[in-house]
């Protein structure tokens, strides 16, 4: 009897190696000028997340999904597409979406929960981060499914973690998605863990992107702390689908480089010897600037004139969230649950609003 | 005024949707090809094309998923969950996603979906194709949930689903497709999600339904009038939201009021409606709420004995008239 079984191991793909020398294909669209670009983005992305850190510690924002060790991972995805293509993102994806155009005032607006931190730029494409664990993969393929309908040029692309593939959703949009053949790309963040929970014990199979294969699409496997492997898998995914080929699964091997949220301790489930070797060996960050060191394309002086930059950006994006007006209780408790507010939300408004008019000091009837 | 079974109400005005707006379109499993397994979506993929009727995989958390995100991009998609029981594995979608991404967005994304489910016994579908599953969604903030009982109402209510800008669960009680008969307007008219309908005008008690439980209340009443018992039948047609002015209204009007409907009683939606009454309308009853309901079993079962004891009856919906009456 012959049986189907998972013998090819394929090395993920990889352009530049930990010390910067280019190991591999290197994409044809990109110059050095692209790179800089690239390299600014995933430093400014470090700083903000360790910014956003110290804010939670001092106080001043809630809970925090940091994404440090994940910038090229975020940026090398997002830089292949375009503005017009659709963004469905988990929560985890700030880096990425700032890339894209969120403004970093809102990512940590979302932290100090205004609801305001839900909407993102209008002439974006792109949705609020989804925390429901791999809801958002379907949503994409119903995109792409418009966009195909329709005959449009644009890619529904869907961010996700290793975690999300466990989900029945994840799999029930791959096979969707290939049956019909729309222009969707899903891009998967392994970063080793879910909270706790390491991939090992996620998946039996060695990798998320083989898992592509039994859906008859395309799945590539690449360097997730690899800028320009991860931009180069994802042009290729994103063409494929413009060009009417069908879904892609990328796979990014990653490292979480921080705790899942500000409420996690990473130290109960990690091994510090691994974890110093993604942290420092293998940190993106570090792999592109001695890439673009050795191009000549970066020096100590762009470094601390760019690192002043950043953060002159950060303290300002902080400074607009932190005099961001309050939301208006009665506005956002009942005005978003439909178009048009039901008798009985609208009395419940109602009933608020007298309750606050005398002070507040009963509750509000709709509570009793 | 064409005279229409309950199964073409819902096929026409589906066709006559998907004619006046081309961001309408279909997406379930069978509803293409074979034209759905009740064949409500019957001629729908020859005359309006694969691409507007769509055969899905067996995936309902897919189809209700995908359907969300087509909305996002602009179209406005009606699934369709081949039974009501199957519903459950979209949950998720239906209640995280689709009733949430309004709020969650403060106003910057909507979910202009349709889910069409049939429900209901008294078809021998047993016990994954007879569920009632309405009142898990008539929790929900977000949602909408009709369930109406009559062509013209399934028609009307069909309309204005599709035309909501806001997710809408569309109950088709299966037993009624090919049972009711009735008079469709021509004008192809929504009736507005939101408010009940007095189906029979009286003064003796009130009962407040809907679904198969109206037409069975009907005729129950036309049993019990011959014995000078005069019963108002109020309709929810919609079941979120409730209308609540009605239901006060229909309570006051006879003072007696008897909740009748197939699901089961416990937290169903008539414990909403008699919690509703009894904080606004207790001291104008003459008699307590009563609740005639389906059993608190799990599911009905397929012999036809057990669906039989499952199901309510014209008989026993007249009984409990009677008894209320002489309260």
């Amino acid at each position: 009897m012959r049986t189907y079984s998972w013998e090819e191991e394929i090395p993920a793909h990889q352009v530049l190696a930990p010390d910067g020398s280019v190991v591999g294909e290197w994409p044809e669209s990109l110059d050095d000028e692209r790179l800089r670009s690239f390299y600014r983005w995933m430093v400014f992305a470090r700083r903000f997340d360790q910014r956003a850190l110290t804010l939670h510690r001092q106080g001043r924002l809630g809970t925090y999904a940091p994404f440090s060790g994940q910038e090229a991972a975020q940026i090398g995805s997002f830089a292949a597409l375009e503005k017009t293509d659709w963004v469905f993102p988990s929560y985890r994806e700030v880096a990425g979406m700032m890339y894209h155009g969120l403004p970093p005032e809102m990512a940590l607006l979302f932290s100090k929960g205004h609801p305001d931190a839900g909407k993102v730029p209008a002439e974006l494409n792109m949705l609020p981060g989804k925390i429901v664990i791999a809801a958002q993969i379907l949503h994409a393929v119903g995109a792409a499914w418009a966009c195909k309908q329709r005959g449009e040029d644009r890619v529904a692309s869907a961010f996700f973690g290793d975690g999300a593939t466990s989900q029945g959703d994840f799999h029930e949009a791959l096979n969707f998605a290939a049956v019909f053949r729309v222009p969707a790309v899903f891009f998967c963040q392994n970063n080793q863990f879910a909270i706790s929970v390491p991939v090992t014990r996620q998946m039996a199979t060695p990798t998320v992107a083989q898992k592509a294969v039994a859906y008859g699409i395309e799945g590539i496997r690449v360097d997730g702390n690899d800028v320009v492997a991860v931009y180069a898998a994802m042009c290729r995914a994103v063409a494929r689908a413009r060009a009417g080929g069908g879904p892609t699964l990328v796979e990014a091997v990653t490292y979480r480089q921080g705790p899942h949220t500000t409420a996690d301790d990473p130290r109960r489930y990690r091994d510090p010897q691994v974890h110093q070797t993604w942290v420092e060996a293998l940190d993106p960050i570090r792999r592109l600037r001695l890439c673009l060191e050795r191009r000549g394309a970066w020096d100590e002086a762009a470094e601390s004139a760019w690192i002043r930059e950043a953060d002159e950006r950060i303290a300002a994006a902080v400074e607009r969230a932190e005099s961001y007006p309050a939301p208006d209780a009665a506005e956002v408790l009942f005005g978003h649950v439909y178009a048009e507010p039901t008798p009985a939300l609208a009395a419940q408004r109602a009933g608020f609003l007298a309750e606050q008019a005398e002070g507040g000091a009963n509750g509000w009837p709709g509570a009793r | 005024m064409a005279v229409k079974l309950y199964i073409e109400a819902i096929h026409d005005a589906l066709a006559e949707e998907m004619a006046r707006d081309e961001r309408v379109f279909i997406l379930g499993e069978d509803v293409g090809v074979r034209g759905g397994v009740f064949r409500v979506t019957q001629g729908l993929q020859e005359r309006f094309g694969e691409y507007r009727v769509l055969d899905t995989p067996l995936t309902e958390s897919a189809i209700v998923g995908v359907a969300i995100g087509a909305s996002a991009a602009g179209l406005i998609p009606v699934a369709e969950i081949q039974f009501a029981d199957f519903i459950l594995p979209a949950v998720n979608q239906i209640i995280s996603e689709a009733a949430k991404i309004r709020y969650r967005s403060n106003n910057d994304w909507h979910c202009p979906i349709v889910v069409r489910a049939p429900y209901g016994g008294g078809v021998h579908g047993a016990l994954y194709h007879s569920q009632s599953v309405e009142a898990l969604f008539t929790h929900v903030p977000g949602l909408k949930v009709v369930a109406p009982a009559t062509p013209a109402d399934a028609a009307g209510l069909l309309r204005s689903a599709i035309r909501d800008p806001d997710p809408v669960l569309y109950f088709e009680h299966k037993k009624l497709y090919r049972s009711v008969r009735g008079e469709v307007p021509e004008a192809g008219e929504p009736v507005p999600i939101g408010h009940a309908k007095v189906q029979r005008e009286g003064s003796d008690l009130t009962v407040i339904t809907y679904g198969l439980g109206v037409h069975l209340a009907l005729e129950a009443a036309e049993q019990v009038a011959a014995e000078g018992v005069s019963v108002h039948i109020l309709d929810l047609r919609t079941l979120r939201p409730l209308d609540e002015e009605a239901i006060l209204e229909a309570a006051r009007r006879t003072g007696k009021v008897l909740i009748v409907h197939e699901d089961n009683k416990v937290c169903g939606v008539g414990a909403e409606v008699s919690a509703l009454i009894a904080e606004h309308a207790l001291f104008d009853l003459d008699a307590p709420i009563r609740r005639l309901a389906g059993p608190e079993v799990p599911a009905m079962g397929y012999a036809p004995t057990l669906e039989k004891a499952y199901m309510l009856s014209v008989d026993g919906v007249a009984e409990a008239m009677r008894a209320m009456a002489r309260f």
